[in-house]
């Protein structure tokens, strides 16, 4: 498959800081990919080095199959970018800052159905800055759409949502594969990853810890299914289940679930012990992914 | 889209916003005329000893305001809040030549002078009996280009020096406002110091209020071409180009 993105030992420094350490990346066409890390991890310089931004320090790389260090403006036809922290023009009303957003490209798409696509068709009149907050970053998607794009960066698109407006937000990018865009999503939430990313990096401290789909990360870190349930009345379970009180609930880890549970169970009913609000729980991925950037915690932050 | 539309969708955008932005009206199209009717009711508009009226310096005194408030004082203050916004760095992001960016600005304080020029103009006829001299007009429009576009690029300059948002307007009336008191603008005379003029001739606006007086006044003769105040106006303005090029940022930090 083509890619949309290729990098190769990517360094970024500072000085004596290491930002970013040798990383690779693949993003292949039409995809969703999820670059996840928490702030600080080398995240933003590493979108700002691919939108070319920023200089690299060393490595190789390939967006659109051009070089951001030398790319010349015609590659920025095909690329459309979400910044974290960029206002529209407060005065403009949302198909003005869509329209004026659509004279930077040689072709656009009709600002009217851009705004249609994300849902801001009813406050098209209205000014940037009279729009709330979920509205403006549908206006700068909007914005990053109107000059048809082939490659999305959307940095951190849903910080400092509430719940109900990360949906939308979810359902909006998860609408861009319909575009057949290629979307490179970076964010700190494991859960937004998670949903939206056909495959995720992760980042800490300038490396990649991980890498695959949602579901390969999970079993990368030996992920112990845990029996759990809430100690009742009747006789202690035994110790040859290994299990042990964490708060108020009793754990036992086990890879051997059925066979575990199965003889809890036909103790539980030969005592007459009761397993109130007994769970088999996989580890969330977000346990996964604290448990991965924890790993590479320790001296980090050394210059090598 | 072809680069001259892309121009005037932009150069139209600007002026919308600016239009839309009631502090950047006021002090740039309302405040200069306040001050033209109030300098003129303070100080009278007697006759000096050369015989021409005294509204004949004013008229001439506040254009040079008004384009600089049009021109620097605009650029400084709106690039700045760009740059800080991230509206730049959006921009910065896109296919448009930034030449393009900067052309549309131009276009925008141009507009902007070319209002106040006539606005003043009327004013200083209709209230105060100042009127154009016709020979003198195509002084007045090179003095008038050279003047734009010099402090446009100043205006530019000015806001790679200034760090935030905040400190924009306070940072630019630091600098106008005594630029005006020794320019000529709301000075009008023979009793200012010499060293005052010493220190006004250094900057370009005292040199611009010059050459916009030839227009006003009534006994001037023919066409005078104003090299040496058009000289340093310009040098003034390649200076604000060179510092422009060196420093311009895309984005705040």
């Amino acid at each position: 498959m083509a890619h949309a993105i290729e990098v190769r030992g990517l360094t970024k420094s500072y000085g004596d800081v290491h930002a970013v350490r040798g990383i690779d990346l693949s993003v292949a066409e039409g995809e969703i990919f999820g670059f996840l890390g928490s702030n600080g991890a080398g995240k933003t310089t590493t979108i700002e080095i691919l939108e070319g931004f920023r200089t690299r320090t060393g490595g190789d790389v390939r967006v659109l199959g051009v070089d951001p260090a030398t790319a010349p403006l015609t590659w920025r036809e095909d690329i459309g970018i979400v910044l974290q922290e960029s206002e529209i023009e407060g005065e403009l009303t949302a198909i003005e800052a869509v329209t004026v957003h659509a004279a930077c490209f040689a072709q656009s798409r009709n600002p009217e159905e851009v705004l249609e696509l994300v849902g801001l068709s009813d406050a098209r009149d209205q000014r940037a800055k009279k729009l709330s907050g979920g509205q403006q970053r549908r206006l700068d998607l909007a914005m990053a759409l109107v000059g048809d794009p082939k490659l999305i960066f959307l940095d951190e698109p849903t910080t400092g949502f509430d719940p109900s407006a990360r949906r939308e937000a979810w359902d909006m990018i998860d609408n861009l594969r319909s575009l057949g865009c290629t979307v490179l999503l970076t964010t700190h939430y494991m859960d937004e990853a998670q949903l939206l990313a056909d495959r995720i990096s992760v980042i800490s401290h300038g490396e990649i810890v991980a890498r695959g789909t949602a579901d390969e990360l999970a079993n990368q870190v030996a992920a112990i299914p845990r029996i759990t349930w809430k100690p009742g009345t009747g006789p202690a379970v035994p110790g040859r289940f290994g299990a042990a009180l964490e708060k108020d609930r009793m754990v036992i880890e086990t890879h051997d679930v059925v066979e575990v549970v199965h003889e809890l169970t036909t103790w539980a009913k030969a005592e007459a012990a009761t397993l109130d609000d007994l769970e088999i729980a996989r580890p969330t991925l977000e346990d996964t992914y604290l448990r991965l950037i924890g790993q590479n915690e320790p001296d980090a932050e050394e210059p090598s | 889209m072809s680069w001259p539309a892309q121009l005037l969708s932009r150069a139209k955008f600007d002026l919308l916003i600016f239009r839309r932005n009631p502090a950047a009206s006021f002090f740039t199209v309302i405040l200069p005329i306040i001050f033209l009717l109030l300098f003129t009711a303070i100080f009278g508009n007697g006759t000096l000893a050369s015989g021409a009226k005294v509204a004949t310096f004013y008229v001439p005194g506040i254009l040079g305001l008004s384009i600089v408030s049009a021109t620097m004082v605009n650029l400084a203050i709106t690039t700045t809040v760009r740059r800080e916004k991230g509206v730049l760095k959006r921009l910065r992001g896109t296919p448009l030549p930034p030449w393009i960016f900067i052309a549309s600005q131009l276009m925008m304080a141009t507009a902007i002078a070319a209002l106040m020029t006539f606005l003043v103009t009327l004013i200083g006829w209709l209230v105060f009996g100042v009127a154009l001299q016709w020979s003198a007009l195509p002084t007045l429009l090179i003095s008038l280009v050279i003047g734009t576009v010099s402090f446009s690029a100043l205006g530019l300059a000015l806001s790679t020096i200034i760090p935030s948002e905040d400190a924009a307007p306070a940072i630019t009336n630091a600098i106008t406002l005594p630029l005006y008191f020794i320019s000529d603008v709301f000075l009008v005379g023979e009793d200012i110091p010499r060293f005052i003029e010493v220190i006004g001739n250094i900057f370009p606006l005292r040199h611009l209020v010059q050459a916009l007086q030839p227009a006003y006044n009534p006994f001037v003769e023919g066409t005078p071409m104003e090299w040496g105040h058009w000289a340093v106006i310009a040098a003034w303005g390649t200076f604000g180009v060179v510092a422009t090029m060196a420093r311009f940022k895309w984005s705040a930090e």
